[in-house]
Formats: structure tokens, C-alpha cells, sequence
């Protein structure tokens, strides 16, 4: 298991938290929050080792087109990098509801 | 869906249950718009253990607990979630499953009939939670025994996970067990008894072999589950709804000691027995399912 955390410039409030996921094979779990500091903060925990550059790229890729004021953790069983991207848009589109 | 549909036609309007997660399958069985989530995901209360052997956790530890109604009356739902750690009983799950059984008790007590389900998907005791799972799982079956005096506790099992271990014993104490063809009920899941005994003993590959044994259908023609019906969200629901009406069981399944003493008499171990022949050795003869 490893440990990452990211931090992003944002600009789009979000309304309200989103649960979205599974901690299942191929599957993760998103919690997204409203953050106070203005800011974007992502913590993963992921069960797979050494994808730490996959993840900093799929996450700029998601800020740079939905930048979320939002604090936003992972928990990882493994999921493709499409899953994440799909899994975040349905955090943020829920918490935008 | 009208009675003229075909067969196909009406597979195709179900709603799954299966497929649903923990967190749907609560909100199909609670009456609509009644479901309201304790101890969520938000609230953070995951495992403490499994970090420690570098396993990711989930913040609800794998177990959903939902106030809500169930035809109007105050119902709980507890609803393990078989996709995460195969819907294993730590620490904290148990704690959750055990807390809301105490309350529903509590409730009862005190003359709220607060109705509890619980939605059974799990292989037991989780391994690395230990003696920790193992004391968990004997408080949810002293909970449920205690709380069955005054309600019936419904238990469901959907698949495809099944339940095992410890937790089908929990499943066995309920008033009311409702299962699909797709469930399994069973101690020893087929993949521990195929490691242990070996694969002359049973083939865990064997699909149709396994389902004839500790599948749904066998366990309900051989009255260790009480309602069969399909992955049909509305189906089950509904099972749930007509198991409270139906109220406590003259006796609970686990009170008739006598007759399943007499039962296992029955069995010779010399002879190897399937499950056809187990059903007509206890059962009504194979005519469900």
C-alpha cells in the first residue's frame, strides 16, 4: 500500500460532499468534500505500489479541466486509470447536484 | 410487467439485487425515501487494523446501517458490503452490525417495533482482524437471539458472494431467511474444503456441483432457508415486507434441536451423499428449485 497526497489551484465550488465506490477489485472509493481554503487536496491510498507518477498525471489531467474547490480522498483496490477519471467526474457531478 | 410477457421480456424488466451495492440494496429494501445512513462513510469509522498490514480500508469498514421504514413501520437495515475484503466481519463492522441490533432491541423494549434486516454477504470472520472478527460474530448472534424474543429478524441473502463461516450460523439464528438460486449458504466456503481435503473431496470449480450443495435452491428444498425468490429488487423487498407480516415463527429454526439431531442421524458419513439425495433424505423431495 502506498500513501500519496496532492495539492491543486481550483476554482469551481462544489455544493455539497459525494461518496461514490467500492474498495473492490478494479474499484475505488471517493469521498469529496467542500474545502474552506479555496483549494484542491487529494489523498490516495492505493493497495497497488510504485503508480505514483500515474497518478499525479491522471489527477492534473482531472484539475486542469475540473478544478474542484474540494478535499478529496481515495481508497484504492486497484483500479485502471480510466476508472479514477470516471469515478472522480461522478464524485464531482454529484457534489455538484 | 403484464402476464403475457415472455420469459425474456420479464428477465428483462428485473431490477438486480445482486448487482446492487450494500448501500442500494439498504435504500430497495426501506420503504422510498426513507433511508437515512448511520455511521457513513463520512463519519470515518474504518478499521484501524487493516492499514497496519497494508490494506487499503473503507470508511464504512464494509457495512451500511440505514434507519428507515419498511410499510410504514421504523425498520433497520444492515447491509454488508460483499465487494470489499469479500464482505469480511472485523472489528468495527461487527461493532456496527451489533450496535444497530442492540438499538433495534432497545427500540423493542420499549415498545417502538423497529423491524431489522439484515442483508448477508460475507465469508465470515476476516482473517486478519482475527480473534477481534471472531468476538464480533458471537455478539451479533447473542444480539440477534436476544432481539428475535420480541420481532423477527429477516436475513437475506442475495450472492453472489453467499455467507459463510461464522456469519451463516448468524444466518441460521434469523426468524426468516430469504435467498436466491445465486446465493450459497454454507460453513466452509468450496474453496477451503477443496484446500483442505483435497480436490477428490469436492472440485470448487465445479459450479453446478457447489450450487448443488450449498446453493439457494438446496438450501431452501431442504428448509434451511425459508423463501426463494429471484435477483429482483422489488422480489425481495417484497419477501422482506410479507416475512414481517407472516410476524415470529411458532419456533425459531435454531430451537428445533430434536429434529435436526434426527436429521443428522439420518445421514450415514460412510456413504458419499449429494445433493438430490440429501433433499429426499430431509427435504420435500427436490420440487423447489
Amino acid at each position: 500500500m502506498e500513501i500519496y497526497e496532492f495539492r491543486y489551484p481550483a476554482s469551481i465550488a462544489v455544493g455539497r460532499r459525494a461518496h461514490v465506490g467500492v474498495v473492490g477489485s478494479g474499484d475505488l472509493e471517493i469521498l469529496l468534500e467542500p474545502a474552506a481554503d479555496g483549494q484542491a487536496r487529494v489523498r490516495v491510498r492505493t493497495s497497488v505500489d510504485g503508480y505514483g507518477p500515474i497518478w499525479k498525471t491522471v489527477l492534473d489531467r482531472f484539475f486542469s479541466r475540473f478544478p474542484a474547490i474540494a478535499a478529496i480522498e481515495i481508497n484504492d483496490f486497484g483500479a485502471t486509470p480510466a476508472m479514477v477519471t470516471l469515478r472522480l467526474q461522478q464524485a464531482f457531478e454529484e457534489s455538484r447536484a | 410487467m403484464n402476464a403475457g410477457a415472455t420469459p425474456l421480456e420479464r428477465l428483462l424488466a428485473r431490477r438486480s439485487f445482486i448487482e446492487l451495492s450494500a448501500r442500494e440494496r439498504a435504500r430497495e429494501i426501506l420503504d422510498p425515501g426513507s433511508f437515512r445512513e448511520l455511521l457513513g462513510p463520512f463519519d470515518r469509522l474504518h478499521s484501524p487494523w487493516l492499514e497496519m498490514q497494508n490494506i487499503v480500508p473503507q470508511e464504512d469498514d464494509g457495512v451500511v446501517i440505514a434507519k428507515g421504514r419498511i410499510d410504514g413501520q421504523p425498520a433497520v437495515v444492515m447491509a454488508i458490503e460483499g465487494a470489499f475484503q469479500g464482505g469480511s466481519m472485523g472489528e468495527v463492522a461487527g461493532a456496527k452490525i451489533t450496535c444497530a441490533l442492540d438499538l433495534a432491541l432497545k427500540d423493542n423494549e420499549l415498545g417502538t417495533p423497529t423491524r431489522p434486516v439484515l442483508v448477508l454477504e460475507t465469508g465470515g470472520v476476516r482473517l486478519q482482524e482475527a480473534n477481534l472478527g471472531l468476538a464480533a460474530i458471537a455478539e451479533i448472534q447473542a444480539a440477534i437471539v436476544a432481539l428475535r424474543r420480541y420481532v423477527p429478524v429477516v436475513g437475506v441473502i442475495a450472492g453472489m458472494v453467499g455467507c459463510f463461516g461464522g456469519m451463516s450460523l448468524a444466518a441460521g439464528l434469523c426468524s426468516a431467511l430469504i435467498a436466491t438460486r445465486q446465493a450459497r449458504l454454507g460453513m466452509n466456503g468450496p474453496e477451503v474444503i477443496e484446500q483442505e481435503a483435497g480436490i477428490e473431496e469436492l472440485d470448487a470449480a465445479d459450479r453446478r456441483l457447489v450450487w448443488s450443495l450449498i446453493g439457494g435452491g438446496q438450501r431452501h428444498a431442504v428448509g434451511l432457508v425459508d423463501e426463494l425468490v429471484d435477483d429482483d429488487a422489488a422480489a425481495i423487498a417484497g419477501a422482506v415486507r410479507a416475512a414481517f407480516v407472516r410476524g415470529l415463527p411458532a419456533r425459531h429454526r435454531s430451537e428445533q434441536v430434536a429434529l435436526f439431531l434426527d436429521r443428522l442421524a439420518a445421514v450415514d458419513p460412510a456413504e458419499k451423499l449429494n445433493g438430490p439425495a440429501l433433499r429426499v433424505l430431509w427435504g420435500k423431495g427436490g420440487s423447489n428449485g
